[in-house]
């Protein structure tokens, strides 16, 4: 029943409406409209107010039957829950395909809500509309510059999809796009999912060219084999992260099976995420981490993953999280240790991680990383300790020696160097087309310093530690593996 | 409410999907020991057995480690006297003692949300303090019944381990597409349990099975 055209209307509308627009700034008539208004929505937007009122500077129409027919595709409804089956009534007249239903008081409230939540429903079927909520925060697509939502932020574009069962959750993952730089396709909030849910969602995203990988917040699951098939389909054409919440708290287990006892939900789930190929996260900080990944990196081919670091205690961390992995710290092979002899001074680590103990001249790293990066044994290559020189420059600069004493010219050469490094490791992901990851504590400490500007200039993603550049290298191996085990190389480029 | 096949009728009826089980006898009565135990080499293992018993070894329904036939043949008095009249028509069961260090759980459940799910983890005395299960939907393919044991993570247990060889792991994927196989088979199941699959020389023997019914309507 929902068709393409459908979400073509939600996420890439010709023209907007919100419905009960207010100009009380407070209210959510008011902030959806601001947020559509500001953040460089390309096509009409129109708003209703029952006074007529304007708002924001602009006019209002007293209801929907007052707009163009065919002039908008999308209605962003955040009137009363009484009135919206004649809002939604009145959209279908004027040729309006989707809405967005932020108004609460549906299923969330109770029995009441409940009833009217399923009318809902009912006349959406009937006006072969697709609904989104009720109760939902709002929907983003960076494609059409689109902000519909309640709350902040908007984020960069880019290729990550955001499906979730609570609204805070798309927002928590958007501010982390935002201070990451790693952009957003789509993302929704699904609220009651009455209509449509998650699944309607990530399907859609899987069609969807703008979109690479899914992420997704999700509590409550009813029709579990349904969630489990639908899921894997779309997990055998992109990645998908979840993030679940709650357990599903179904009934008591058989009293005679131990086995019983022992299956718990969080246990199913987990299992059913690892068997449909699905990616499943422990927090919203580590989901994110994967989505990015999975956003920004090439597939890895395979597990050997090398360590390159310009100071040693980092790189032993590194090794450490490598070691609860099936990924692999590969022994270096001995044409890389013989390149690397003559590129490095010799108190160079000779193995991985491959410390170069501070015996880096201007042009080793970048040599170094191409031949690291490049070697035919070595699946990925995980970077650590860029940032430094231009953190010390930092300091030179904010100092009260600066710009005197030859400081100008070394913090500018220290920034130059950071940022030449990153450009470096990710031109040779590129080039290798195998995945290079980038880990420094400055991604959140200082997210202004050259080298983590830098990665994030190029649309890739600095990991705030080796640990988490780890485990997300392990999970995107985890669904290659998966992937091979239907017989199918992972090609995923993207 | 739901009923429960003895071990003896569990493990027949798994048996047919390949679940690897040891040789044994059903005695119904104590007189038939010495017959019983023709071409079976001890020490033995000695439980009752019988429809409605679920929890033998709290009963104290289990004897291990029985030498001699006048040694079997007084466990199955003493286990007799035991039985109760809830438990349903009763034997003893007579298998051969198996040894191993390392046993393992696995079983099926039935979600109430996902339907049957395959159960493996470490078993033992100390599995439920160790927690350390993992689960899948039924049915699995042979690349889930591998990726279940890699979960573990006692995963080191299935490398060779304190003198014995490390455990075929083809042979425990089997055990567990077995269980698959069961868990889709069997019409109105509620639950198995394989408890205790032991490793025997590297191979999963399972020692113990009770499979449950959702339905008393359904027949095996």
């Amino acid at each position: 029943m929902i068709s393409p055209d459908h979400f073509q209307a939600l996420f890439d509308p010709r023209g907007i409406v919100v419905a009960g627009a207010s100009t009380h700034p407070g209210k959510f008539g008011f902030v959806a409209l601001h947020n559509i208004l500001s953040c460089g929505y390309r096509g009409e937007v129109f708003a209703t107010n029952r006074e007529r009122a304007e708002v924001l500077g602009r006019p209002t129409v007293a209801d929907l039957t007052e707009i163009p027919h065919g002039k908008a595709d999308l209605v962003f409804v955040c009137t009363p829950a009484t009135s919206n089956p004649e809002v939604l009534r009145q959209a279908a007249s004027v040729g309006i395909k989707a809405a967005f239903i932020a108004s609460a008081g549906y299923g969330e409230s109770g029995e009441a809500g409940l009833e009217l939540q399923l009318q809902l429903v009912e006349i959406a079927n009937e006006l072969n509309m697709v609904i989104v909520g009720p109760n939902g925060q709002g929907l983003v697509s960076t494609p059409s510059s689109l902000c519909a939502q309640i709350v902040a932020p908007y984020p960069p574009a880019g290729s990550i999809g955001i499906a979730s069962q609570s609204g805070n959750f798309v927002s928590s993952f958007m501010n982390l796009s935002r201070q990451s730089g790693v952009g957003i396709s789509r993302a929704i909030s699904v609220g009651n999912a009455a209509q449509v849910g998650i699944l309607d969602m990530l399907e859609y995203f899987a069609d969807d060219p703008k979109t690479s990988v899914g992420l997704v917040y999700a509590e409550g699951i009813s029709d579990g084999r349904e969630f489990a098939n639908r899921l894997e389909k779309v997990c055998q054409r992109m990645p998908v992260v979840i993030l679940k919440g709650g357990a599903s708290g179904l009934g008591a287990r058989a009293a005679a099976s131990h086995t019983g006892s022992l299956a718990t939900d969080d246990r199913v789930f987990e299992g059913l995420c690892r068997q449909v190929g699905a990616t499943r996260a422990s927090s919203v900080a580590e989901a994110f981490d994967i989505a990015a990944a999975f956003s920004t990196l090439p597939a890895p081919r395979g597990p050997r993953l090398a360590v390159v670091t310009t100071v040693g205690g980092w790189g032993v961390l590194a090794a450490d999280a490598i070691s609860s992995t099936s990924l692999e710290l590969v022994h270096l092979p001995a044409d890389l240790r013989d390149t690397l002899d003559g590129l490095l001074p010799p108190r160079w680590s000779r193995n991985n991680p491959i410390d170069l103990a501070g015996g880096e001249t201007k042009d080793t790293v970048p040599a170094v990383l191409d031949a690291v990066v490049g070697h035919e044994e070595i699946d990925a290559t995980l970077v650590l300790g860029m940032g430094i020189q231009s953190n010390q420059g930092r300091l030179e600069r904010e100092g009260p020696f600066y710009p005197d004493h030859g400081l100008e010219r070394i913090v500018a050469f220290h920034d130059r160097q950071d940022s030449r490094y990153a450009d470096v490791a990710l031109a040779a992901s590129i080039a290798a087309d195998k995945p290079v990851l980038i880990a420094s504590e400055l991604a959140i400490g200082d997210p202004n310093n050259a080298a983590v500007a830098a990665v994030r200039a190029t649309g890739h993603y600095c990991f705030a530690s080796a640990e988490r550049a780890v485990i997300a290298m392990h999970r995107l191996y985890e669904r290659t593996v998966w992937l091979e085990s239907f017989g199918e190389p992972n090609n995923e480029r993207h | 409410m739901s009923r429960t096949l003895s071990e003896s009728d569990s493990k027949d009826l798994l048996a047919k999907y390949g679940i690897p089980f040891l040789p044994e006898v059903l005695i119904s009565q104590a007189d038939h020991v010495e017959d019983a135990l023709v071409g079976m080499t001890g020490p033995y293992a000695v439980k009752l057995c019988g429809p409605n018993i679920s929890h033998k070894s709290e009963r104290g329904l289990v004897r291990l480690d029985i030498n001699g036939v006048d040694a079997v043949r007084q466990a199955c008095h003493e286990l007799f006297d035991e039985a109760r009249p809830e438990d349903g028509a009763t034997g003893v069961l007579v298998a051969p003692m198996a040894t191993g260090l390392r046993e393992f759980i696995a079983g099926v459940s039935v979600d109430p949300v996902f339907g049957p799910t395959i159960v493996f983890g470490v078993g033992g005395v100390l599995a439920e303090a160790i927690a350390d299960v993992t689960v899948r939907l039924a049915p699995l393919r042979r690349y889930d019944a591998m990726d279940m044991l890699g979960s573990l993570r006692s995963r080191s247990l299935l490398e060779t381990f304190r003198g014995e060889p490390a455990v075929d792991l083809e042979a425990l994927a089997d055990l567990l597409c077995s269980l698959s196989d069961a868990a889709v088979g069997i019409d109105g199941l509620e639950s198995i349990d394989v408890n205790p699959v032991m490793i025997v020389n590297g191979l999963p023997v399972a020692l113990d099975a009770l499979v449950e019914f959702s339905d008393v309507e359904v027949e095996p």
